[in-house]
This record gives structure tokens, C-alpha cells and sequence, in this order.
């Protein structure tokens, strides 16, 4: 890369991106810089809920910009497809000491401007519920909560940033930021990268490059938060995403239906010290059985689809630290935790006017940018194999390569080319959700290798077994 | 979607040995046949086993799995079935056609008689939920066979087999034309579940040991798999083997999509749809047959079960009525699962009967609304593979009242070994 950047974003995932689209409906030169795909680090592995942040804690940063996110992705996903449903959600009490926490729960949503929670009783919650264990006592319905794909969101906002000139660095880590009188100068993996602005987006490693960027106070924590998706049979078993009553200790367990027509167990919450470790243990995944067990009891019936691991990025600070610093020209959003997906347009929002008070000229582009439109993979509307007029863009629009998730090769083929091409399996996965159903890319798998390798000019790179 | 774009006298669902060979039947007879294929080829799982042993019992030969594949894809062709290949079934209309999706964009298929013969997949290591890493080098037997099929070598060089029925046996030897040894092969039963001949040949002519009462407990390894921890289920302990593969055989699920679109009953033993003795669901019209039923039986046994419901088949196209009333066949453990399990089912009908203990011989009640109609024997009853019931106490049952079959006496090897 030659020149200098305006502004430099390091890490691509929910709010790398969308901090990326931001500052790309202005007038400056942008890298978008990360060590793997968009999206494909702690944004690919969480609970994929859009809050209404009724439970954070009031006052804070992250209070308010959940709650503003979870206005500004609502409406992004409806204008460029990212696949969203208004599930609604309701919070159940299970002994008596949880129904005895309730009004407060009530009464903090009200205090964090979440107005529409509404108590439920037994019989009610069951009413909405019936399929729930026996022994719930009571609870509270949140309307607002909603499920949305956690896949489609990040790739969407690069995709804008990109259609504004941005340029992508994907597969580049930084591996160290040294600094020259007018600019950063970005050591990377790939070429070297200058720009007058570095924004720190790096999830799990803000706060090495916190360090690097010769700030200190800034720890990260990775988090282990294990997850099982039930197949579809058991879809029909809810309606509503289902929320424990947060207790001192844990956040809790919620089963949820996922846009793509399954059911969601999790998350368990483990501190551990390996930032890249997104194993399954025994103990987490015992545990939530006997949670789903207890809570619907009818889920632990149904199979397995798959189980994985998210790192949340923890800082121990209680709130997400936010801060643009003109001196230093260096801006920083790290501690996002679990909340990324929902909060992130809110924060690239703050971190915008932040970064212009400290100095970053922002003038409006001559031409507004455009928002893409993203292959829709959810489950609420058609989809190239059931839409008649696919086929019309040809026949691959027709021809199912995933059988479980009904993937069509044409889908395939998009994920590979545009300004954001897949490039491996992950890649594929995570723009069409091929490769996630029940057979785990047993039938697809090598076809889907065959067709990126095509779409790259090279040999198969990858082993097509394991997807 | 409302338009029906075609029909036919009966729409197969699945091209492999029970579809192919019930569309052979249909088509001779001289019925209208169409088979589904989602895949671009037809024949199924045996188009990926490169070994022997294929057709004994259907075409009394013994052929290798492609060509056993390709023998039943020509005659059903030969007979006069369409088989429409890279075609799948998404769902149905509301007045009972198949919506089907292919190259030509979604179309729907009205027949007046649906046959499911979808075969069935061996669980992948997401469904076993198996903690630990997710490195590459854990395989089913059936990716193994593709990898070995593609000409992969070496697919590995030290495996850990999961399983010690037929199919993992299977998978020792597609391991060994892989160029890969297998160190150890395990089974959570207290025995391997295949032919004593197989399994000593396994342990003394390859020396691969079997650790019986053994579960997998994790998978280790960062890019490939670097070793397997070995759960002893008697003692507890734990073991970790060095491997840089490990192979998941059998544990079957029932391809039962298109059944669960249905809306027909699943039989909670098998998992897949609940049929009669003549292989029907509880939706007129709608027939299942294969390896969709029970898990993997071998292709020849599909197939005879593919050629016997086209004869239900045939006698509903002909008239035959609809049973008014269907009742379910259910089992006591430790009995897993039957097949067929609903009523009514005939004199002559031979149940598979699946036991999650042994016995050579055993006892079972038989019983209906809290009596006992009759006391049967079954032969063969182990925890992998097939065992058998008779039916020739059909007569007595009445045909609108689930039944319930319970091991009453079993001869185990262990209660002769304490007798001897």
C-alpha cells in the first residue's frame, strides 16, 4: 500500500466494520484491517440476539448505545437484508427468589428508557410458552429483544465501507504500530501500512494494541461462552427467545430460536487465558443440558446441529471503554463484551463525533453512500431455491449444493467473487449458511471447496473434509 | 407454487438401493414412476463402498459398491422410472403435491403415491457433541469413504476408530487402503457388534486392540488432530492416545426431512417415520421404506425392502384401501426400537427388533390395553445390529390398539458362560 491512510480501522469485526461504514459516508482514505475474514473472530460465535439492553446497567455508555443500536440495526437489517425476526422475549422465574427480583429487573429496563417490559404471570408465561418446564412461577415479557443473523451484519457494513473506497486488508494481522511525525506507520503481516489515524477495533487484542499504541490500563479477558444449536425439528418448541433472571454471579442460560430455523442453548461464561482457545469442554456442555433440560425440557430430545465456542472480550472496566485521543490521532473501542452486534452502529455513531472533536476533519462525501443489498439467508422470506424468478439469473440459482440448508451454487458463487470474497469454508459458511446444517458439509462440503478454489484460480487449498 | 407442474402415478423420494429397487418394481408393473434424486448421481451410499459383497441377497451376486450402484440405477432406467438427478424436495403444497427445487427453478410434483426412501447418515461429530478442539481429521466412515474413493493418500497415519459394529470394520479397511493404520479401535458396549470372525481377525491379524466400555471423551489438537482422551466407563479413568485421525462409525440417524415436512408420526425408537407392516405412515398415500426406517441395514437388505412395499404400493394404486385406524407398536427397554412399529402389520411380516443388551434368544410379551396377547421368541438381539421378531401372533392383535412389546427372558452369553 502506498500513501497514507486517513484513518486506519484495525479489526474487522462488528464494530471494526461498522465503525468502517461510518466514517466512509465522509470524505477520507480508509483501510480496514484485519488478521482473518470480516466477521470471523469473536462477531461469528454468539448468542445472535438483537438487545434492547433492558438489563445493562444504567448510566453506562453501553446502556445507551445498546439501546440506540438496537435502533440503528433494526432498521439497517430491514434495508439491506440482514435476516432479522421480532421474536420478543420473556424472562422466567423459577424459585422464589427470582420472582422476587423481577419488579427491580422491571424497574432498571425503565430506568435504561426501555419502557414496553411487562410482567407476566404463571399462567401467562405459559400461555406464551407452553412448551416451558414445569415450575415457572412468573416472569416478564420484553417485546423488543429479537434474533438476527450474526453473520450477515458484519460483511454488510464492510461491503458499504467498501463501496465508499475503503480498502480492505483481510488475512493481515498488525504486528506492531510505530510512530512517524505525521502518521502511524502499521507493521503488518502483508505490506507496510501508514495512515494519520489508527482506530483500535481489535476485540480479544485491543488491548495489546492499546499497549503498542503506548497506552496502558487496558486488559482483555477472553471469555468462553459454549453453545449448542438444536436441529430444526425442535424450532416449533418456542416462540420467543427465553432470558434467565441474571443472578450476581452469571448472566445465565437462554434458549433461543436462530434465524436460520434452529434452536439455541447458551452461553455458559468462563475466563480463561488463551485468546484463541474455542474449545467445548465436558463440564460446559453438561451443564447446559441440564439447564435446557430444566428450562425446555423437550429440546434435550432433539439432535445436536452443532456446538461451538464465542470469546467475549471482557475488560473488567464494567462499561466499553470509548475514547479518541487528537494528540496521539489514536481512537479506541475495546471492552465490548457481548453486546458488539447490537450496539455496534451506536458506537462507530459516538466514536464518529468523538473523533471529530478530537480533530478528524469530517466532511460529507459528494455522493451519499449506497446501502448494499445482501443475500437474504434467513428463514422470513424467499430464497433463491423456492423463488421462481432465480433461475431467470440462471440456472445455478436453482441448483442446490447444501442440501440441508437448500445453498444454491449461483449463492456460492456470489459468496466467492464481489468486493469481499470468501476464502474458505468459514467464508462460504458464514455469507450463505452452507455447510451449517445437519450433515455438517458431509454432501457439500467438497463441492463448495471445488467452487472456491474455481473462483481463485487455484488448486483446492484446503482440505474439503472439515468444514 | 400453486400450479401443479406435473404428475405421476408415484414419486420416489431418494435414488439409492430401496428407492431404485422399488421403482424397478413399480415402473415393470407399469406404473408411472418418478424417483427424486438430490445428488447428481444415482445409487447412494454404495456408490462410495469400493469393497465386495454387494447384491448378495437381492441379485444373488456379489458385486463392489459402484457397481452394485450403478446395477440398480440401470434397472429401474431399464424398467421405465425417471429419475430426476440434482433434485430435492423442499416441501409440500398444501393440497399434498411435492414442491420440488432443481436447476429448472422450483416446480411441483403431484402423485398418487409417495414413497420416502431417503436412506439414512451416520452422525457427524457435531451431533455427538464431543468436546475439545475442532482440529481437521475427524471423519465419518462415509466421509472416509469419499476421501479414500477421491484417491486421498495417505488419509492419516494413526487413527482411533469410534465404534466396533459392521461399519467400523468397514472403516478399518477403507483406513488401510487409505494408507492409515488404526492404533485402537473403542466401543462403549462391553463387546464388539459384528461377527466374531471380523472382530478376531481385527485384533489378531491387524493387531488392533478394541477397548471395550470406552467412550471418546475429547478431541485435542490445534490444525489436525493431535489425540483422542479414551473415557473408561467401568473405572473412570481417562486415557490420552496420540492419533492424527479418528473415525465415527455407525450411530445412524434417519434422513427424515422430507417425512417432518410431512407432518407424518416419527417413531421415537428409530427416530424416522412410524410404518406399518406395509410400509405406511400415518398419511394416505405416503409409504417409507429402507434404510429411512432403522439406520443402516446393508444395500441388499434396503433393496428387498424397496422391492416388498412396491407391492403395498401396487395394491394401493390398484384399490386397495387406506387403514381407518393405525396404532403404534412400542417397546420397553431395554428394547430400543421395532420396525415396522404401527399396526396392523400381517402374519408373514418380519420385525427387526434393535436391543440395547444382548442375547441370542430371548423372550418377549406381547401385549395390548394391559394383557397379554402373546409370548414370542426373537432371535439375534444385540446393541449394533439387527435382531428378529416374528408376527405370527398378528392375527390376535386388534389392529386400532397400540402395543407394547417387552423382553421378558433373555439367554445372554454372559448367563451361559455362569451356567457352563
Amino acid at each position: 500500500m502506498s500513501g497514507t491512510f486517513d484513518v486506519a480501522i484495525i479489526g474487522a469485526g462488528d464494530v471494526g466494520a461498522a465503525i468502517a461504514r461510518e466514517l466512509a459516508a465522509f470524505d477520507l482514505s480508509l483501510v480496514l484491517i484485519d488478521s482473518c475474514d470480516v466477521g470471523a473472530g469473536t462477531s461469528k460465535a454468539n448468542t445472535a440476539i438483537l438487545h434492547t439492553g433492558f438489563d445493562a446497567t444504567p448510566g453506562t455508555l453501553e446502556s445507551r448505545l445498546v439501546a440506540r443500536g438496537h435502533e440503528l440495526l433494526g432498521a439497517y437489517a430491514r434495508e439491506v437484508g440482514i435476516p432479522l425476526e421480532a421474536t420478543g422475549a420473556v424472562l422466567a422465574a423459577w424459585n422464589q427468589a427470582e420472582l422476587d427480583a423481577l419488579p427491580a429487573i422491571a424497574a432498571k429496563a425503565r430506568e435504561n428508557g426501555y419502557a414496553s417490559i411487562a410482567p407476566l404471570s404463571s399462567g401467562e408465561l405459559y400461555d406464551l410458552e407452553p412448551r416451558l418446564g414445569a415450575g415457572a412461577l412468573g416472569g416478564l415479557l420484553i417485546p423488543g429483544e429479537s434474533i438476527v443473523c450474526p453473520w450477515t451484519a458484519p460483511l454488510a457494513w464492510a461491503t458499504e465501507a467498501a463501496s465508499g473506497g475503503a480498502a480492505l486488508m483481510r488475512f493481515t494481522a498488525v504486528r506492531n504500530l510505530g510512530r512517524e511525525e505525521s502518521a502511524w506507520r502499521l507493521d503488518t503481516t502483508a505490506a507496510e501500512v501508514r495512515a494519520r489515524w489508527i482506530v483500535n477495533a481489535a476485540g480479544l487484542h485491543s488491548d495489546d494494541l492499546h499497549t503498542m499504541a503506548g497506552y496502558d490500563g487496558l486488559a482483555i479477558t477472553p471469555r468462553r461462552g459454549e453453545l449448542i444449536v438444536f436441529d430444526k425439528l425442535a424450532r416449533p418448541l418456542l416462540r420467543h427467545i427465553v432470558l434467565p433472571v441474571p443472578t450476581a454471579e452469571t448472566k445465565g442460560v437462554l434458549v433461543a430460536p436462530t434465524v436460520f430455523g434452529n434452536v439455541l442453548l447458551g452461553p455458559t461464561a468462563e475466563d480463561i487465558t488463551d485468546k484463541s482457545d474455542t474449545s467445548c469442554t465436558a463440564a460446559g456442555l453438561a451443564y447446559l443440558r441440564g439447564e435446557g433440560r430444566r428450562i425446555l425440557p423437550e429440546l434435550l430430545e432433539h439432535e445436536v446441529t452443532a456446538t461451538y465456542a464465542g470469546l467475549r472480550a471482557a475488560s473488567g472496566l464494567g462499561d466499553y471503554l470509548l475514547l479518541a485521543d487528537g494528540a496521539r490521532r489514536y481512537a479506541c473501542a475495546a471492552g465490548i463484551r457481548s453486546t458488539g452486534l447490537t450496539a455496534a452502529m451506536a458506537i462507530a455513531e459516538w466514536l464518529r463525533d468523538e473523533l471529530a472533536r478530537a480533530g478528524l476533519p469530517l466532511r460529507p462525501r459528494g455522493e451519499p453512500l449506497v446501502p448494499p443489498r445482501m443475500p437474504y439467508i434467513g428463514e422470513g422470506a424467499p430464497r433463491p431455491f423456492s423463488d421462481r424468478s432465480a433461475t431467470e439469473h440462471g440456472r445455478e440459482y436453482g441448483q442446490i449444493v447444501c442440501f440441508c440448508e437448500r445453498v444454491t451454487r449461483g449463492e456460492i458463487r456470489d459468496a466467492c467473487a464481489g468486493p469481499l470474497p470468501a476464502a474458505d469454508l468459514d467464508g462460504v459458511r458464514r455469507r450463505t449458511r452452507a455447510l451449517t446444517g445437519r450433515c455438517q458439509g458431509f454432501y457439500c462440503a467438497a463441492d463448495v471447496a471445488a467452487e472456491i478454489a474455481a473462483a481463485r484460480g487455484t488448486a483446492p487449498a484446503e482440505p474439503w473434509w472439515q468444514p | 407454487m400453486a400450479a401443479v407442474s406435473a404428475t405421476a402415478d408415484v414419486v420416489i423420494v431418494g435414488a439409492g438401493p430401496a428407492g431404485l429397487a422399488a421403482a424397478d418394481g413399480l415402473a415393470r408393473a407399469g406404473a408411472d414412476v418418478r424417483v427424486i434424486e438430490r445428488e447428481q448421481a444415482a445409487g447412494g451410499i454404495p456408490r462410495h463402498c469400493e469393497h465386495g459383497g454387494f447384491g448378495l441377497r437381492d441379485l444373488r451376486r456379489s458385486l463392489t459398491g459402484p457397481d452394485y450402484a450403478a446395477r440398480c440405477a440401470e434397472r429401474a432406467a431399464a424398467g421405465g422410472a425417471e429419475i430426476m438427478l440434482g433434485t430435492q424436495v423442499t416441501g409440500w403444497s398444501a393440497d399434498g403435491a411435492l414442491i420440488l427445487a432443481g436447476a429448472r427453478g422450483p416446480q411441483t410434483l403431484a402423485a398418487r403415491a409417495v414413497l420416502l426412501a431417503t436412506g439414512c447418515r451416520e452422525r457427524p461429530r457435531a451431533a455427538r457433541a464431543i468436546p475439545g478442539s475442532r482440529p481437521r481429521g475427524v471423519f465419518t466412515t462415509g466421509t472416509l469413504q469419499r476421501l479414500v474413493a477421491a484417491g486421498e493418500r495417505p488419509v492419516g497415519h494413526r487413527a482411533v476408530i469410534v465404534g466396533a459394529e459392521h461399519v467400523s470394520y468397514s472403516a478399518l479397511q477403507t483406513l488401510r487402503h487409505g494408507g492409515a493404520r488404526a492404533a485402537v479401535m473403542t466401543t462403549e458396549l462391553d463387546r464388539a457388534q459384528t461377527f466374531a470372525a471380523v472382530a478376531a481377525a481385527a485384533r489378531l491379524l491387524l493387531r488392533v486392540p478394541l477397548l471395550t466400555r470406552t467412550a471418546i471423551a475429547a478431541v485435542h489438537g490445534r490444525g489436525r488432530v493431535e489425540a483422542v482422551d479414551l473415557l473408561d466407563l467401568g473405572g473412570g479413568g481417562t486415557q490420552r492416545v496420540a492419533c492424527d485421525t479418528v473415525i465415527l462409525t455407525g450411530d445412524w440417524i434417519p434422513e427424515r426431512e422430507v417425512a417432518q415436512l410431512a407432518g407424518v408420526t416419527l417413531d421415537r425408537g428409530t427416530g424416522g417415520p412410524r410404518v406399518d407392516g406395509e410400509g405406511r405412515t400415518d398419511r394416505v398415500g405416503l409409504f417409507a421404506a429402507g434404510n429411512i426406517l432403522h439406520g443402516a441395514e446393508p444395500a441388499d437388505v434396503a433393496a428387498l425392502e424397496g422391492r416388498s412395499v412396491a407391492r403395498s404400493i401396487g395394491e394401493y394404486l390398484g384399490g386397495a384401501g387406506w387403514p381407518a385406524r393405525s396404532a403404534a407398536i412400542e417397546v420397553a427397554p431395554p428394547l430400543a426400537w421395532i420396525v415396522p412399529n404401527a399396526l396392523p402389520v400381517l402374519r408373514d411380516t418380519r420385525f427387526k427388533l434393535r436391543s440395547s443388551v444382548a442375547a441370542r434368544r430371548a423372550e418377549v410379551r406381547v401385549e395390548q390395553a394391559g394383557r397379554v396377547i402373546a409370548t414370542a421368541r426373537a432371535r439375534g438381539l444385540a446393541p449394533g445390529r439387527g435382531g428378529r421378531l416374528a408376527a405370527d401372533w398378528a392375527g390376535d392383535a386388534e389392529p386400532g390398539e397400540p402395543l407394547t412389546i417387552t423382553l421378558a427372558s433373555a439367554a445372554t452369553r454372559r448367563a451361559r458362560a455362569a451356567r457352563a
